[in-house]
């Protein structure tokens, strides 16, 4: 019934599909990853948002708290550099949301769901292409951070197992951030929920302070927030010191994370009028 | 044969707002079928619908024999959709827009950047092509979202109102394309506000109005069927174009309308026999003519005598169509800015 006489049709192709193969859908995600990394090299602030921005961090908190919290710079930037690098992917992640509000908006994804490809491609696709974000800014702190005196003091191979957990922490929040992007009307929506949210997370933690200090009421936060977990894991990897549970439990975080929030985020995208 | 797209009660409600009303469309392969309305008349959302992008709240739409619901991973397989603002990635370059387009549909890396050359070149964006898309200027980003629906070479292919906000040059250019992809065997569903677009290219119309359609046939069907003809006469001497209308309504008995500006006045008529009346009377009373023509209806007066408003007609004058895209600005197409659309109306009659 679709032998319309005339019709050119698709190039190689007979009748049409009724299914997707899985492949074919991995296949679609990767186009969507490379169209993601593509914007990074057509957009300059993208990538000065990359590369200078975990610089900016590394800098200031180093010299301006430095000496207060910890007596000499040095001595905080080896507590505060592992900190750093899960704050500055986590405010990355941002990134997620808002390039798939721009992409509704713009009406890039209504092309994308006229297309005969997976429909979660586009949405893995993002995710996919902000990790390798991720990683260019987790390298550019690291490096950075070592000019400055940063010193591993545990293993390379622990130290990279402190960047993957970091990373895959990371790919968790890209869900929640893929959530909002989808639910948000505008951009300003977007940066406004998605700030609101990351800042209490991100500093009522001990990421760039120790805990002692803090009233109690919030050190009681503090101990239950994943990000705390995730900040002592990531310090202990790389410089020494506890890590067994912390890490444990911020996998487990990460775990929990994509499966309430990777298929919420599918859902609103697939009924997305 | 199969009807190329066809619909069957369509209904779509948003919130309280009822957007379609019960639609039945189809045409015929190989044709573009004019889906033609006022802003928030519905046109939007059919199209949505039958590209897969909304699912109907009641009612059936199918694509070439298959169910857009049901079957619409096939349905994607078979179709083309421009809708009526620009939807490429505007952080990508226009070769690499089409090239993604072209992986996306599972070409080799190599055919997709032929194609996507080849699409460039035929939308006159070769020179344009690696730079990025942001900095094309309005028509070029039509005609690269234009190119990106016919990467896939589609049998049918949903034009939303191609033509808003275009300036004239651009318009005919887009129009050339319809007709040339038409030729090819390719079926257009073509929504617009605009009747002298839907009469130069449509083989059959759909008139929509507040989510019904309220009148389908070819041009000249719908022509006819709404009065037959219309009388233009100018005088030689613009100061007697009162004299002619009072002489035109006393024959007729119709409501002239004098047009000041090109010194025209125009009547319906119903038939030829009072022709030579008004002759003899414009002649008795030594008016010299520069005009007499007798045409048929045109699909604007159609538009009026069916929905008792006119068409978008004075934002196209006033503004080239800009005025009626800048009144379209929600992406919800024309659900949401249906009552503002109205109110305007209203206002203006």
């Amino acid at each position: 019934m679709t032998a319309i006489a005339a019709s050119p049709g698709r190039p190689g192709m007979t009748a049409p599909a009724r299914r997707l193969s899985l492949l074919a859908g991995t296949r679609n995600t990767l186009t969507l990853t490379w169209r993601s990394l593509l914007k990074i090299r057509t957009n300059m602030e993208d990538l000065v948002g990359l590369s200078l921005q975990p610089i900016m961090f590394l800098v200031l908190f180093t010299f301006v708290f430095g000496g207060a919290i910890a007596g000499n710079t040095h001595a905080y930037l080896q507590y505060a550099l592992p900190g750093l690098l899960v704050q500055s992917v986590l405010f990355a992640t941002l990134g997620t949301g808002l390039m798939l509000n721009s992409d509704i908006t713009g009406g890039v994804f209504d092309r994308f769901r006229s297309l005969p490809i997976a429909r979660w491609a586009p949405l893995a696709g993002a995710i996919l292409g902000d990790m390798v974000r991720y990683m260019v800014s987790v390298a550019v702190m690291l490096g950075f951070g070592m000019i400055l005196g940063f010193r591993i003091l545990t293993s390379p191979l622990a130290a990279t197992a402190a960047c993957a957990i970091v990373l895959g922490f990371a790919l968790a929040m890209c869900w929640i951030s893929a959530l909002i992007g989808l639910l948000a009307r505008t951009a300003q929506g977007v940066q406004l929920f998605g700030f609101t949210a990351m800042f209490p997370l991100v500093f009522a933690s001990n990421l760039l302070v120790p805990t002692e200090t803090m009233p109690g009421w919030l050190q009681a936060f503090v101990n239950v927030n994943p990000i705390s977990d995730l900040a002592t894991a990531a310090r202990g990897l790389m410089i020494g010191g506890p890590v067994g549970t912390a890490a444990w439990k911020s996998a487990l975080w990460a775990v929990g994370i994509v499966v309430v929030f990777a298929p919420l985020a599918v859902r609103v995208y697939r009924r997305k009028t | 044969m199969t009807d190329a797209f066809e619909a069957e009660g369509l209904v779509k409600r948003f919130g309280k707002t009822t957007a379609l009303a019960g639609v039945d469309l189809s045409a015929r392969a190989g044709t573009v079928f004019g889906l033609l309305g006022p802003n928030g008349a519905g046109k939007t959302t059919a199209v949505r619908i039958l590209a897969t992008l909304l699912r109907p709240d009641g009612g059936r739409a199918s694509v070439a024999g298959y169910d857009v619901v049901r079957d619409a991973h096939r349905v994607r397989q078979l179709i083309g959709l421009t809708g009526q603002y620009a939807s490429v990635d505007e952080g990508l370059t226009g070769l690499n827009n089409l090239i993604m387009i072209g992986r996306l549909l599972g070409l080799p890396r190599e055919q997709a950047r032929a194609r996507a050359a080849e699409l460039l070149a035929r939308f006159e964006l070769s020179d344009a092509g690696g730079r990025p898309a942001k900095t094309y200027s309005g028509g070029m980003r039509r005609r690269l979202d234009l190119a990106a629906s016919l990467v896939g070479r589609p049998q049918v292919l949903f034009l939303d109102e191609p033509t808003t906000g275009l300036d004239p040059n651009s318009r005919s250019e887009t129009w050339a394309m319809i007709r040339g992809l038409v030729a090819e065997g390719v079926t257009v569903l073509l929504t617009t506000q605009y009747l002298e677009e839907a009469d130069l290219l449509a083989h059959d119309i759909a008139v929509i109005d507040h989510g019904k359609v309220i009148a389908t046939g070819t041009p000249d069907q719908l022509k006819t069927r709404t009065g037959g003809q219309v009388l233009e006469v100018s005088p030689d001497d613009r100061a007697r174009l009162g004299e002619v209308a009072g002489i035109l309504m006393s024959v007729t008995g119709s409501a002239a309308d004098t047009d000041l500006q090109t010194g025209r006045v125009t009547i319906p008529v119903t038939g030829p026999a009072v022709l030579p009346e008004i002759v003899r009377r414009l002649d008795a009373a030594g008016i010299p003519l520069a005009e007499f023509a007798l045409r048929k209806t045109s699909l604007d007066e159609v538009f009026l005598a069916l929905t008792g408003h006119r068409a978008e007609h004075e934002d196209m004058r006033n503004a080239d169509g800009r005025a009626a895209a800048a009144g379209a600005q929600t992406p919800a197409g024309d659900a949401v800015p249906a009552g503002a659309a109205r109110d305007r109306e209203g206002s203006r009659r």
